[in-house]
């Protein structure tokens, strides 16, 4: 990520925000939990040019003004399938083997 | 502090963004009128039905799994071997069951003049409210648990959150811990939008057609009800839903069995846990808490109780639906799951007990996509430093180990002791009271209710609860 980049206004971006700190976090959790800040991630157009890590105002899908830091442009999808698991890759044939065995 | 400030609220909000008046149903500390609270919103089955209609929601093709059945009846002593029957509700407009228990809400949330609707789900039922907030022309908010400490996401949730933005929702991902529904609140406060919460009559209500359908889908095929429906159990609405629509089809003796996978050892609030579960739900980290204290949920009185309606409760192995999963996708050509292929699996294992001319009916599949697929939870669990193997399933750890069967006669589905379940749910309704003579006629009712047990064996468990 080129932290040094300009993000015109109006580009979609993702912002970053601590809404809770552990010590305003919930006695009811684990301790590794509990010593970690509660954080958020949201989505949204910028409001106006920043660069990256700037405290800046994005505008939500739904309108909503949110502020927090500039973490991403563009922010995609990252999730895949992967690699194809190795100890799964007989277990079809294996069954095809029972049902056709008498 | 904000946090109690908010969470002190919690009563006023969800009276302003649900419209249930919830003190109407108190009876006692104890007990609340659930059939009154179910039957005041208004809306018969029949109306359901219609109102799914027309969001194209429901109406699913039911499958039999003949390889699978065959496949059962190999491994099998002779006659043994029930027939599967699946109900493909991956067919729905989003992909999963939860259409139906999104399409009340937002019916509901439209008709009453709501702006916009919120939840606060990192699974398929955010992708369910995104697409019948469209449907509807309504904002949608999606407050998902997303990511860990380290900034790694689960990619399951990833994909549920993008299929949330493809419907023109808004995604909040957060962190790990129970503080989401500080942010819920607070924005439902703000937004002032509908919540539609997996827990309301209205989203238990939506399941009951899929109860319904079931009956009348075999019905027609058969001539008759299933001999048992395998249900996928979670926070326990699919559970209270499916069994609902059944009875009132007058299936009665169809035996609900709840299967969850077992995540024992996990804990649901550790940030250290949360990338080792490799199942966002379908586990026993929702599906126990959830049976022994509905009212834990984001409701004042949960509308999803599932110790009403199961009759057994069996859990399963990480590694044994994994390879259930490749077996429904290789032997019957469906890719679906994997979470929701958990009572799939219990289904297979729990066929090899019955009798070749009995039915077993899993009552629900999902959609399959990137993020959302064995091999991407598999790919995060080896990064995680969890050991994949195939053996034997009993050696499956969660979080440790993920071991596949090496033949399908491994399978077993595991039995939960209901009496135990009931026992820790008793044990919540003590420290509500100081002796069982604290207890009135309607309490005992509603706990003999809510428990399946009789009045008699009720004041026999409270008595000896509160002796301890």
């Amino acid at each position: 990520m080129d932290t040094a980049s300009h993000i015109k206004a109006g580009a979609w971006v993702e912002i970053y925000k601590i809404i809770l700190q552990p010590h305003e976090r919930t006695a009811k959790i684990p301790k590794d939990t509990k010593n970690i800040p509660f954080e958020i991630k949201a989505r949204g157009f910028l409001l106006n040019d920043a660069y990256m890590d700037d405290e800046v105002e994005i505008r939500s899908l739904t309108g909503r003004i949110l502020s927090g830091r500039l973490i991403t442009a563009n922010p995609g999808y990252q999730h895949s399938f992967g690699a194809p698991i190795e100890e799964l890759l007989n277990v079809g044939n294996e069954l095809k083997k029972i049902l056709a065995d008498n | 502090m904000q946090y109690d400030e908010i969470m002190n609220k919690k009563n006023i909000i969800m009276k302003k963004s649900l419209g249930i008046d919830y003190d109407k149903y108190k009876i006692s500390s104890i007990a609340f009128n659930y059939e009154e609270m179910m039957a005041d919103t208004g809306y018969s089955l029949e109306d359901i039905k219609n109102i799914q209609k027309e969001t194209a929601v429901g109406n699913t093709p039911l499958v039999e799994l003949k390889h699978l059945t065959e496949l059962v009846r190999k491994i099998s002593s002779p006659g043994k071997g029930a027939r599967i029957f699946l109900k493909d509700e991956s067919a729905n407009p989003s992909g999963s069951f939860k259409d139906r228990r999104a399409s009340l809400s937002i019916h509901q949330a439209k008709s009453k003049g709501y702006k916009g609707v919120m939840a606060a789900t990192s699974g398929n039922y955010g992708a369910a409210v995104a697409s019948q907030a469209a449907k509807k022309g309504l904002d949608c908010i999606i407050i998902q648990e997303a990511f860990d400490s380290k900034g790694i996401a689960q990619p399951e949730i990833t994909e549920k959150a993008r299929a949330c933005e493809a419907y023109g929702a808004e995604v909040l991902r957060c962190s790990v811990g129970p503080e989401l529904f500080f942010l819920f609140l607070k924005i439902l406060d703000e937004t002032n939008f509908f919540n539609a919460s997996l827990y309301t009559p209205y989203s238990i209500l939506g399941i009951e057609t899929l109860g319904a359908e079931i009956a009348d889908d075999l019905y027609t095929k058969e001539g008759r009800f299933p001999d048992v429906v395998v249900i996928t159990h979670a926070g326990g609405g699919n559970v209270t839903g499916t069994a609902r629509g059944l009875l009132k089809r007058n299936a009665d003796k169809t035996k609900i069995i709840g299967a969850s996978v077992d995540l024992a050892g996990l804990h649901m609030a550790s940030d250290t846990d949360f990338n080792r579960k490799s199942f966002t739900t379908g586990h026993t980290g929702f599906g126990i808490p959830f049976a022994v204290w509905p009212d834990r949920a984001d409701v004042v009185y949960n509308a999803a109780r599932p110790l009403r309606y199961l009759e057994e409760y069996v859990t399963v192995t990480q590694g044994e639906v994994f390879y259930m999963t490749q077996a429904l996708a290789e032997l019957e050509g469906m890719e679906r799951g994997p979470a929701g292929n958990t009572s799939l699996t219990a289904a297979f294992a729990l066929a090899r007990q019955m009798d070749q001319q009995e039915i077993i009916l899993v009552q629900e599949t999902e959609y399959t996509g990137a993020g959302k697929h064995p091999t991407a939870q598999l790919n995060l669990a080896k990064k995680m430093g969890i050991k994949i193997k195939r053996g034997n399933p009993q050696d499956n750890i969660p979080g440790k180990q993920i071991v596949f069967p090496e033949h399908p006669s491994q399978i077993k589905a595991e039995p939960v002791d209901l009496e135990k379940l009931r026992l820790s749910y008793f044990k919540k309704v003590a420290k509500n009271i100081s002796k069982s003579e604290d207890l009135t006629n309607a309490d005992f009712s509603f706990l003999s209710k809510d428990t399946r047990l009789d009045k008699i064996k009720v004041k026999e468990i409270m008595d000896a609860v509160l002796k301890e």
